[in-house]
């Protein structure tokens, strides 16, 4: 089984992309923040993804997080980055354990179309809240960090860089341990054939409630870091497009590493930013053609670069490897 | 003796066809039971039901005297019944080492861990020393996928078998073994399950490999059981003779 890299190594290098924050410019702070926030939640994706289905509706939690996260800064004046990120994480969590185990006994197409259902009639709600400030959302001040005030543009973009870098950095160190775990493997069994998971004695509903909490808790931490970057919530959160935007993350990862992740986020926001710059009416084109490269070239996702495919790895079974040929060709 | 297994008046119909009709049977500790009959006679209905897969319409399963009609697979798994399938039903994308790993991480008596490594050193050696005992310790680190369709009946059975069960049922363990390897397969077989499982049903179509090998052959007629008793005497029933060997013993 392969052991990967350990996870004080892994810290290292969070800290490390942290502290070559101070290097970047500053149009390129916003990028990653966005790039850590949007892999957060496609994170959870993947995770959610290797049991076999796929949200279509994570836009549901990243809203709820959002809201959650804004109507607390609005009403009791809390501001502070790393609290937002905690209530944002909780309220998606809260929300993800109401869900998950409904939704867990669906699969296929219907486990995604039911979550994009679901968010839909959340964007449907917003939009209606006059509370909430309906289609046009409302606004939300500017974060602090442990009591600490940013009046320094560049500094306040860098405080974001840092807490997005880092939350996204640990969820990531956190999965991999999960996907080498006995509960990871046992995802993927459900994902392989969930009825054998249960003649083993394990509940393949329980995993993929379980898996779905956690993605839910992503999403809605993520929902806080596009909150703190926006300074600003809307329904918009919760559409549908939004939710497509991180599956297309998703795969253009594959499951196949969680660093996978990141790189594909910040891709996509590279691609993204430029062709917007350069071909600002056919950047929705250029975004088209660049996932179609990627599945045609790396079906597998951009992991399969670093991650080898098992299958590949080994030759076929043969008669000379210590086991009889009968024993092979059975 | 003691019956582990004790199903009354069990009746199953899928529309029009009946695929349990009044069953009745008692298996005791410790006895090898063959179940025979034609396709569609009845034996992989009575299998799914007592391992919960289908609910009966009518009658009672009990596992050493616990009513465990209706229940889940995972619940009666969890009770002591394990079985393997007639097509493997593996993790094909797992190793034969991952996909033992996830029967032992089920037979398990805490919830599944999050951060202990799934290759454990305990669950890995322990995936080995089953692998080993049906002769594929070798074949431990290869993905299903790789494996051939004898080999997957094997691992298939291994997996069954993690839990200790107090009844081991396997439909068709030889079925797509040639016949020249069915002998050595079930020798292998009956030899691997024997220190983890005493009390043994197989649903099999080959004769010689029921003759063999079992104490006792259930034969099974339209959903009924058509003879009850020593393979020597079944074999040569002249009703079992007619609808279900065809007069091949």
């Amino acid at each position: 089984m392969n052991k990967g890299m350990h996870p004080l190594v892994m810290i290292g290098l969070v800290g490390a992309v942290t502290l070559f924050g101070r290097l970047l410019p500053t149009w390129t702070l916003s990028l990653a923040t966005i790039a850590a926030a949007n892999a957060l939640i496609s994170l959870g994706i993947v995770v959610l993804a290797r049991t076999g289905n796929i949200s279509f509706g994570q836009g549901l939690f990243y809203a709820a997080g959002g809201y959650g996260v804004a109507l607390i800064a609005n009403g009791w004046g809390l501001t502070d980055a790393v609290a937002q990120v905690i209530i944002g994480a909780v309220c998606g969590g809260v929300l993800g354990l109401v869900i998950g185990p409904l939704i867990a006994r669906y699969s296929g197409i219907f486990f995604g179309m039911l979550t994009l259902a679901l968010s839909m009639v959340f964007y449907g709600a917003l939009v209606k809240s006059t509370a909430l400030g309906g289609s046009d959302g409302f606004n939300v001040g500017r974060p602090t960090l442990f009591g600490i005030g940013f009046s320094d543009p560049r500094e306040a973009d860098f405080m974001l860089y840092a807490v997005s870098v880092i939350t996204t950095g640990l969820a990531g160190i956190a999965a991999t341990i999960l996907f080498r775990s006995e509960f990871g493997l046992a995802s993927l069994a459900v994902r392989e054939n969930n009825l054998r998971v249960e003649y083993l004695g394990l509940s393949a509903n329980r995993i993929i409630s379980l898996n779905f909490v956690i993605a839910a808790i992503f999403a809605g931490a993520s929902g806080a870091f596009a909150l703190m970057a926006q300074r600003h919530i809307d329904p918009q959160f919760a559409y549908w497009t939004t939710s497509g935007e991180f599956v297309f993350v998703a795969v253009l990862a594959g499951n196949q590493s969680v660093a996978a992740v990141f790189v594909a986020s910040m891709a996509l926001e590279l691609v993204r930013s430029f062709s917007n710059l350069y071909l600002p009416n056919t950047w929705q084109l250029v975004l088209g053609v660049f996932l179609l490269g990627v599945i045609l070239f790396l079906p597998r996702g951009i992991g399969s670069l670093w991650v080898r495919d098992r299958r590949r790895k080994s030759t076929p079974a043969t008669a000379s490897e210590g086991t009889t040929k009968k024993e092979v060709v059975l | 003796m003691k019956p582990v297994l004790s199903v009354r008046g069990l009746d199953k119909r899928f529309g029009a066809v009946v695929a349990a009709d009044a069953l009745t049977l008692d298996i005791p500790v410790g006895q090898k039971v063959s179940l025979i009959g034609a396709n569609g006679a009845g034996k992989t209905t009575f299998v799914n039901m007592v391992t919960g897969y289908l609910a009966p319409d009518k009658g009672s399963i009990a596992l050493d005297g616990l009513d465990i009609g209706g229940r889940s697979p995972r619940n009666v798994a969890k009770l002591g019944i394990s079985r393997s399938f007639q097509i493997p039903q593996l993790f094909i994308e797992l190793t034969a080492a991952e996909n033992l790993t996830v029967a032992i991480s089920g037979a398990g008596t805490r919830a599944l861990s999050f951060q202990s490594p799934a290759g454990a050193q305990e669950r890995h050696d322990k995936a080995v020393e089953l692998l080993r005992r049906f002769g594929l310790a070798d074949l431990a680190d290869r993905p299903i996928s790789e494996l051939a369709g004898g080999v997957r009946k094997l691992i298939d059975i291994s997996m069954a078998l993690v839990r200790r069960p107090k009844l081991l049922l396997l439909d068709e363990p030889t079925s797509g073994v040639s016949a020249e390897e069915k002998f050595a397969t079930m020798d292998r077989v009956i030899h691997a399950v024997a220190p983890d499982a005493s009390t043994v049903v197989f649903v099999e179509h080959d004769m010689e490999i029921v003759n063999r090998y079992a104490d006792r052959v259930v034969a099974f007629y339209q959903g009924r059981i058509l003879a009850d008793g020593e393979p020597a005497h079944v074999l040569k029933d002249k009703e079992v003779r007619r609808y279900v060997t065809g007069g091949t013993q």
